[in-house]
């Protein structure tokens, strides 16, 4: 049977063919039809859409508070996920499953039950007074304070403001650093260590030049995670914050504003330049995972 | 997924007692101020003005065919994409060819799309004046604003879920089972049915389980396609807003109420997720220790 290749499993053809199919119908085809419709706008129109000062305040805004959470996650994420994976501790299983709360809890609920948390009645915000514009961390970021006009004002409430936000990304992204540290975490060879600490390095030299780059290609592989949901996250987002052009709107928000006008053409331009910032750091992750992998210690 | 287990080497003990607890305080704090507390406040708040009130929101018409909408919904949209999980897990696990790094990167693209890119892209084909809208007029056929809407928005977004889970669990699992139950002369249906669903089942739920959270707790995308309409095309989720947006106590205590229901199905979710890692954990040591 010359040329005949003889495939032991049988399905290729029907199961490829259905994947591509409905990958091409579901995913590729409607995210294909929002650039054709972006690019029904003039390239004039659609640049003064996207560079908008309202859109270009919204991706600052987002940008920044989706970096922050994603810091405060990586820092936290490290810890907890050391902690989980090195130590033993009454409720240590009960923390390991609550963990993944964030992913499993819909962002609505996650948005009201932040705002009502840290709002100046509710059982963080009560004791938050200081943030308050009229408290001290609060006026001196306001504009009568000494940051407020020497560099920027920044509304340092925790509730409607932009730390609001940070605070809401980050329950939302840290499930995101610990899952990618954990199991680097656990395949560490503990020989290297042990070496380490019989040529005489102490227990923190030990964790800086062996531990810590065994697992930075993790621990950054889970902070880009934690920072791109941040990026398009929305249903918690518009919970917390007040969506105040300028000051508390995020890029969603601004799509579905447009929506709202009916300037679908306008908002398919926005969505587009987000879906080009999501592909980035799709790629980054990418690259991130692969990189992460090369230096697995026990490949 | 991750199976985690307690390292338990010596390097461990290496951390002097003081280091260890404040660090575990440390991460024990952070972790109850943000997520436990977070947890409780929900049910505080449901519960603020008593059980009466939170009944009510619960049984409330609006509630109860919201409830019916989600359940329909996220039926739809895992079983569509059970099938798609398993038929490209089946093509990338067991057959080499080519693009398939881009096919596994393209499967991840739902991920990364912010949940109103992903309402507002089908509302672009099918609302009214969407590419497929003055077709969709004359055939008489609604999908924004209506369930068919609802259900392509949420599987979108729940997309990559079973699959993922899928790949790696074939994966490592590999053709040998399948490839023997064929050289005896198992009919396709019967190596299914009988040798591959049986070993990936525990990650076959954990997929469904997953995707179906997510499919139930869907917002932003569900926000943008659904129309709103009380009664017909309202999710859970978005009950949660239409109570929340009146901003009277018994409303943001009915906001709650709905609340409690899906945090309630969350946490039954994240048990049955612990449940079946450890299931996975078992299934894969067992395989190994069957090779050794």
């Amino acid at each position: 049977m010359a040329g005949r290749v003889q495939k032991a499993l049988p399905g290729f053809r029907l199961s490829l063919g259905f994947s591509l199919t409905y990958l091409f119908v579901l995913v590729l085809f409607p995210l294909g039809a929002c650039i054709v419709k972006a690019a029904s706008l003039t390239p004039e129109a659609f640049w003064n859409t996207v560079s908008a000062p309202q859109a270009v305040a919204a991706y600052k805004l987002s940008f920044t508070v989706s970096f922050i959470a994603g810091l405060g996650n990586a820092a936290i994420g490290l810890v907890t996920a050391w902690v989980l994976v090195r130590y033993d501790f009454p409720g240590r299983r009960i923390l390991d499953t609550f963990v993944d709360l964030p992913l499993a809890l819909p962002t609505a609920v996650a948005g009201i039950t932040f705002y009502t948390l840290f709002v100046p009645d509710g059982w963080y915000g009560r004791h938050l007074g200081f943030l308050e514009p009229e408290g001290f961390v609060g006026h001196w970021f306001g504009p009568e304070g000494w940051f407020g006009t020497k560099i920027m004002t920044i509304d340092t409430r925790p509730y409607d403001g932009p730390l609001a936000i940070v605070l809401v990304l980050m329950f939302v992204g840290l499930p995101f650093v610990i899952r990618a540290l954990q199991p680097v975490l656990e395949e560490l060879d503990a020989e290297q260590e042990e070496a380490a600490s019989i040529l005489g390095a102490s227990r923190w030299q030990t964790f800086r030049y062996v531990i810590l780059p065994a697992i930075t290609p993790a621990w950054l592989t889970g902070f880009a995670l934690a920072y791109a949901r941040g990026l398009g996250e929305y249903g918690s987002v518009i919970f917390v914050a007040s969506n105040i052009p300028f000051k508390t709107q995020i890029p969603p928000t601004l799509i579905v504003v447009k929506l709202e006008e009916f300037e679908y053409a306008e908002a398919a331009a926005i969505a587009s330049v987000l879906l080009g910032f999501s592909f980035l750091t799709l790629i980054a992750i990418n690259l991130l995972e692969r990189w992460s992998r090369r230096f697995d210690p026990a490949g | 997924m991750s199976h985690h287990v307690i390292n338990r080497s010596k390097a461990a003990k290496h951390d002097h007692w003081l280091v260890r607890w404040t660090l575990i305080a440390f991460a024990v704090g952070i972790m109850s101020l943000l997520v436990i507390g977070p947890l409780i406040n929900v049910f505080y708040h449901a519960f603020e003005l008593g059980v009466a009130i939170w009944w009510k929101a619960l049984v409330d018409p609006n509630t109860l065919s919201a409830l019916r909408l989600t359940i329909i919904t996220a039926v739809i949209s895992v079983s569509c994409n059970l099938v798609f999980g398993f038929a490209a897990a089946w093509a990338i696990s067991r057959f080499p060819f080519r693009g398939k790094a881009l096919l596994t990167t393209l499967i991840d693209l739902p991920f990364s799309v912010s949940p109103v890119i992903a309402g507002l892209i089908f509302v672009l084909l099918f609302g009214a004046s969407g590419f497929f809208g003055p077709l969709l007029e004359f055939a008489n056929v609604q999908i924004i604003f209506a369930l068919p809407g609802i259900v392509l928005a949420t599987t979108f977004v729940t997309f990559p879920f079973i699959a993922r889970e899928l790949i790696p669990v074939l994966e490592a699992l590999g053709p040998d089972e399948e490839e023997a139950a064929r050289t005896l002369g198992a009919s396709a249906w019967q190596m299914f049915w009988h040798v591959t669903i049986p070993n990936i089942k525990w990650g076959l739920l954990y997929g469904v389980l997953l995707c179906n959270a997510r499919a139930i707790g869907e917002f932003g995308a569900v926000s943008v396609v659904s129309g709103k309409i009380p009664g017909r095309t309202d999710t859970l989720p978005l009950t949660i807003e239409k109570f929340y947006q009146s901003f009277d106590k018994v409303s943001t205590a009915s906001a709650f109420a709905v609340a409690t229901l899906l945090t309630g199905l969350a946490l039954i979710t994240l048990v049955f997720k612990t449940y079946l890692e450890t299931k996975t954990h078992q299934s894969t040591q067992r395989e190994s220790v069957m090779d050794a």
